[in-house]
């Protein structure tokens, strides 16, 4: 009970005494760990031989002889590295055509006044309503009709524009005092130098909230590339994922998923781990759009 | 002359204003030019793959092919009606609503548990809220991969430890009456940690000191719960309610890697049968009926949603 005292230290003085607030957190410890069983099942079953057996690949205990041969079959079976880099294309493509559509759009909601402001505000408004996924049919055959289909621009093209990415860069840009722009717009900047040296530089904690958000979720795309990609060596990680699953799992090569999983988890987990700060701000702020 | 005369003159008067307003509009253009140009690159998307996709969706579901060859025929409200008399999306309706009220509650309850628990911030309660947000950040394909082998029958992680404790194991993924609460755990699993963070936002505005008066008076940790603590919440309530029914609809894929709608269409998703109807059967005619409703349905949501929110700040 010394910990759970310890724990509560700072508490209102009057309440400190109470039991059930203790009891709510013991068992949101108890949940916190059954939360990380997957993932523990995952790193242990990574480096567990395949000559423990199949009946022994449920232990949670690690195996005494750690072995990486089941990341070296993933690696040589699933073509990860192909996967990883059509997702890292994926995702960068679709970020830096993001920051220059919100940018501009951002600064015209912020800083000028035009005919149609309140209609055209409502059409980005209305965009965060539409969730994309709902209208892969239509697009589908507008990406082919373009002759995009099995391309990772087609991939890309349906999330160029983002209202949730101009709401966080109109507000950023809101707060960025006048006088600032005042100044550059007596030595003569253009409207367009204005925003890339002035409103740009001091909004970067929005830029990398945004992007954030943007990778994590183009990251974990699935349903979307499924639809648009064909060729094998054109798959995100997420489809390849799905694929060499289903092949794997035939042959119950489970220390192999396991494998595939934890290499296509790894990057957002480290860089999570790293940014775990800016991370959970980020998607607090995704809520709201 | 003098016919002329009274002629000319509505002429000139009509016509200086209708100069005047014409040059103000185009005024206002000129000054507006700099806006357009800025917002055109969002808009050609957004015209593209958001309103141009929803008037595609309208049209789509008038139209329809007798066989995947055959010319297009307009039919009106054909697709719609037979959407709905097809049981393959009833059943995905039904599945679908199941699918929200078992996710939806449950991850809001665990949610609100896990921010009421770990409100005040320290490195024990950072890092159990890393813990339950982990899951938020993989996709839900790498949760499917995780998930097949935990509820793989006779090895699998869950027969493994609770097999022992139950006298008859059943088939997680394969029993049609238990698979879609099986896929409910994954949900759960993936989002409570996501809704935790709006709950942790919102006990952010509950007042310190009125809390302690409560207690003064005698209010016990249920009282303040409910009485201080949850009429303070409601906004925070209503919007991860929305957002958790939204996801119920569109973050489906373990369907797709887990059951494939299986068994016997007992996890069968509305987005699940959209897919089946464009990608397995080529009716994008039914697709797109599909699709429609969805969209109506989901916008009314919000739609609502958003009423009851501008109502209560104007109540207030």
């Amino acid at each position: 009970m010394k910990l759970f005292d310890r724990l509560f230290r700072d508490a209102p003085l009057a309440t400190r005494s109470e039991i059930t607030p203790k009891l709510g957190l013991l068992l949101t410890v108890l949940l916190a760990m059954v939360w990380l069983i997957p993932f523990l099942w995952m790193v242990v079953a990574t480096l567990r031989p395949a000559s423990d057996g199949i009946n022994a690949m449920a232990e949670l205990m690690p195996s005494l002889k750690p072995t990486l041969d089941n990341v070296r079959d993933a690696w040589e079976i699933g073509d990860f590295p192909r996967y990883t880099l059509n997702t890292t294309i994926i995702c960068t493509g679709i970020l830096l055509v993001q920051f220059v559509t919100i940018t501009l759009a951002g600064f015209a909601f912020a800083r000028l006044d035009f005919a149609g402001k309140t209609p055209i505000f409502y059409l980005f408004l209305m965009q965060l309503m539409l969730v994309p996924v709902l209208l892969i049919v239509p697009n589908l055959s507008l990406v082919a009709q373009l002759g995009l289909y099995d391309t990772l621009a087609g991939v890309m093209m349906p999330f160029f524009a983002s209202a949730f990415g101009t709401f966080l860069m109109r507000q950023a840009f809101e707060a960025i005092p006048t006088e600032l722009e005042d100044a550059a717009l007596i030595d003569g900047a253009s409207l367009l130098q204005r925003i890339r040296h002035i409103y740009v530089p001091l909004s970067m904690p929005s830029f990398s909230a945004f992007a954030i958000i943007s990778v994590t979720s183009h990251w974990n795309d699935f349903l979307w590339p499924l639809m648009v990609i064909n060729s094998p060596d054109k798959r995100p990680l997420t489809v390849g994922l799905s694929v060499f699953t289903k092949t794997a799992e035939g042959t119950q090569a489970w220390g192999t998923i396991a494998a595939g999983t934890l290499m296509v988890i790894a990057p957002l987990l480290v860089t999570f781990l790293i940014f775990q700060k800016r991370f959970i701000s980020s998607f607090v702020t995704s809520g709201i759009k | 002359m003098s016919l002329a005369e009274p002629a000319a003159l509505p002429v000139a008067t009509s016509a200086a204003p209708r100069l005047h307003v014409l040059k103000r509009f185009s005024n206002r253009f000129k000054a507006s030019l700099p806006a357009y140009l800025l917002l055109l690159p969002s808009l050609v998307f957004l015209a593209l793959f958001t309103y141009g996709a929803m008037g595609r969706v309208l049209i789509d579901a008038l139209y329809q092919r007798a066989t995947p060859k055959a010319p297009l025929r307009f039919v009106g409200l054909d697709n719609i009606a037979s959407v709905l008399a097809d049981p393959g999306f009833t059943g995905a309706v039904v599945n679908n609503l199941i699918y929200a009220v078992g996710t939806a509650v449950p991850s809001i309850a665990l949610a609100l548990l896990f921010a009421l628990a770990l409100a005040r911030t320290h490195a024990v309660n950072s890092a159990l809220r890393a813990a339950l947000f982990l899951p938020v950040l993989i996709p839900m394909v790498a949760a499917s991969a995780l998930f097949l082998f935990i509820f793989l029958p006779n090895v699998g992680l869950l027969d493994y430890y609770i097999g022992r404790l139950l006298p008859v194991l059943p088939n997680w993924l394969g029993d049609p009456d238990i698979a879609l609460y099986a896929i409910m755990i994954i949900t759960i699993w993936k989002n409570a940690g996501y809704y935790m963070l709006f709950f942790l936002a919102g006990l952010q505005a509950v007042p310190e000191d009125v809390m302690e008066a409560a207690h003064l008076d005698g209010a016990g940790p249920y009282q303040r719960l409910r009485h201080i603590i949850l009429p303070e919440l409601k906004p925070t309530f209503l919007f991860v309610t929305v957002i958790a029914i939204l996801n119920a609809v569109t973050q489906v894929d373990h369907v797709f890697v887990m059951t494939q709608g299986g068994p016997s269409n007992s996890t069968s998703l509305v987005l699940f049968y959209i897919y089946q109807q464009a990608v397995e059967h080529y009716d994008i005619g039914k697709a797109s009926a599909a699709t429609l409703l969805t969209l109506a349905a989901l916008m009314g949501l919000t739609a609502l949603s958003f009423r009851t929110m501008a109502n209560r700040e104007g109540g207030s």
